[in-house]
């Protein structure tokens, strides 16, 4: 391969595999948020 | 009856909103389009829309959604509605979210039915010891209701027949039950498939097999950049397109899937992790298959005139043949990772497109789940059919231009006005940031406000002069015609239902006021 088509491939393919693995990182290891326990938590805006 | 659905976990959610955007656009469409605009130049562009454009419509329609199913709606005719009660006008833009879910969906489920079939053929061997002419011209005859390939009498009705059975059964089991669990089950398994097929391609070498390149010549043609042509409008346009095309925006089967998530649950996240999974499954693995293998047998000249014609021909007619060529058992592992990949992208996608229509039917008209998934497989029956009978005639390229392209790009430039300019950022952003597990670049309330609106628009004054010369094309095939007379009272009696819906909700509102 051409060092543009190779610099372009990395780059493009490396920064979506690690965004992709950063986000569903996050997602993994978010804390899971409380279920509503009151009347007012559950009341609309 | 109340709509009482919801995920079965987050993941599982995540997995199946990444299923609804990957679909087989992910890898015959993208590869094509690149090699069409510039090459690997095509990446800045395209990651760019996914950036301006993408990106905000994935957080608008995640909110939109929450927003609505908070409120007891889950399509868009009513989400919309929520969002300006004050304006009619709304819900009736809204019936694009089902609209277009059904008429893709019909033309969808016979494109799946050919992974299906094909699938089935490379179990059976029947590509082996056939010649490249022989494996193309299968794709003809099985097109044609009037030949078999396999002595099943009318082959593409029964396999769209078993898909759409499918769909529909696995829409009955309701969203945990079953269109959660096939995407916990079909998306790694696609991702699993596409990692293999990718390294075959990737490390296949010249004088192997009959190949006459490394697989990475056909990486180098592929990924060489032509800077020059990221000025040019057509490419951007591309781009537009495709972003479109592979996150199912503008569709409103985000909405649904999202008014089934909990109010006080994170979307900013969400959305990204399944925007981002979509494009690791188009950029990484879909740009590593089928290029690199097509021009290690044929050669760079020979598949771009192939690509001329689009993705489809270079999956279903020279692949399948260029698996032969690894030998009988290898064909058939390549043959089930390849059509098996495309079936679980199509499904996963199709069953996104049942669900606005169910939930719309549920929530209005108090439909049970099961009841709401075979009207759904029904409808898709009729609206369905012209598309197998008359593939040759362009039903299915009309169903595909006017519902799966036009309506996409109408829907989504209502929608970022109303959810921008009617609903307002203040709260818009707020209802993006509500139980963020992540901080939004606050530059996106900018971005959603301004940029993306005039970036739609702009795809969408584009497109004009392609619709005009639709509209006043002569010649066409009486079928084609009738296509579009379908496609309109389809439009016309979803109209119909959301009236009848918004005053049946009126009139339960003044007895209940009485």
């Amino acid at each position: 391969m051409n060092s543009s088509a190779l610099t372009l491939m990395v780059f493009a393919m490396g920064t979506v595999t690690l965004l992709t693995g950063y986000f569903f990182y996050r997602v993994l290891t978010a804390k899971p948020k409380p279920e509503p326990d009151s009347y007012t938590d559950d009341d609309e805006d | 009856m109340a709509n009482t659905e919801s995920w079965g976990s987050r993941v599982g959610l995540i997995l199946a909103m990444a299923g609804n955007a990957v679909g087989l656009g992910n890898f015959l469409r993208f590869p094509v389009q690149a090699i069409q605009n510039g090459g690997g130049a095509f990446i800045i562009p395209y990651l760019v829309c996914f950036l301006l454009m993408g990106i905000p419509l994935l957080w608008v329609e995640w909110s939109m959604g929450r927003f609505g199913g908070r409120k007891g709606n889950h399509s868009t005719p009513f989400i919309l509605h929520e969002m300006d009660p004050k304006r009619a006008l709304w819900k009736y833009i809204g019936v694009f979210g089902i609209f277009t879910n059904i008429a893709v969906a019909a033309y969808y489920c016979y494109l799946e039915s050919w992974t299906l079939s094909y699938l089935w053929h490379s179990i059976a061997g029947t590509f082996n010891g056939q010649t490249a002419d022989q494996v193309a011209g299968f794709f003809g005859n099985y097109v044609d209701i009037n030949t078999s390939t396999t002595g099943i009498p009318f082959e593409p009705i029964v396999f769209w027949l078993i898909c759409l059975l499918l769909n529909t059964w696995i829409l009955a089991k309701g969203l945990s039950g079953g269109v959660e669990k096939v995407a916990k089950v079909g998306m790694p398994l696609l991702i699993l498939f596409g990692i293999f097929l990718a390294i075959m391609a990737v490390t296949l070498k010249s004088g192997d097999h009959g190949a006459v390149n490394d697989g990475t010549v056909g990486l180098n043609f592929l990924w060489t950049p032509d800077y020059s042509s990221i000025w040019t409008a057509k490419v951007w346009l591309a781009a537009a397109g495709q972003i479109f095309f592979t996150l199912s925006v503008g569709m409103g089967s985000i909405q649904c899937y999202a008014s089934y998530v909990k109010k006080k649950d994170d979307i900013a996240l969400n959305a990204m992790s399944a925007g981002w999974m979509n494009e690791f499954v188009e950029v990484v693995l879909g740009a590593s298959i089928i290029i690199p293998i097509s021009i290690g047998y044929l050669g760079i000249d020979r598949v771009v005139e192939m690509t001329q014609s689009g993705g489809l021909g270079l999956g279903f007619k020279t692949l399948p043949y260029l698996f032969t060529q690894w030998g009988p058992t290898l064909a058939m592992i390549a043959g089930v990772c390849w059509f098996g990949l495309l079936f679980f992208a199509g499904i996963t996608s199709s069953l996104a497109m049942g669900t606005p229509v169910m939930g719309f039917l549920k929530d209005e008209f108090g439909w049970k789940h099961k009841n709401a998934a075979w009207f759904f497989g029904l409808i898709i029956l009729v609206l369905g059919l012209p598309c197998v009978l008359y593939f040759k005639e362009g039903v299915f390229d009309e169903y595909d231009y006017w519902a799966g392209t036009v309506g996409l790009v109408v829907f989504a430039l209502f929608e970022i006005i109303l959810f921008a300019w009617v609903f307002g950022m203040d709260k818009g952003w707020k209802e993006i940031n509500a139980g963020a597990d992540i901080k939004v670049p606050t530059i996106f309330r900018f971005i959603i406000k301004y940029v993306t609106p005039l970036f739609i628009g702009g795809v969408f004054v584009a497109s004009l002069p392609g619709i005009w010369e639709k509209i006043t094309a002569t010649g066409l095939p009486w079928q084609v015609h009738a296509a579009r007379v379908l496609l309109l009272l389809m439009f016309a009696t979803t109209c119909w239902f959301v009236r009848v819906a918004y005053m049946k909700r009126k009139a339960n509102l003044k007895n209940w006021t009485k």
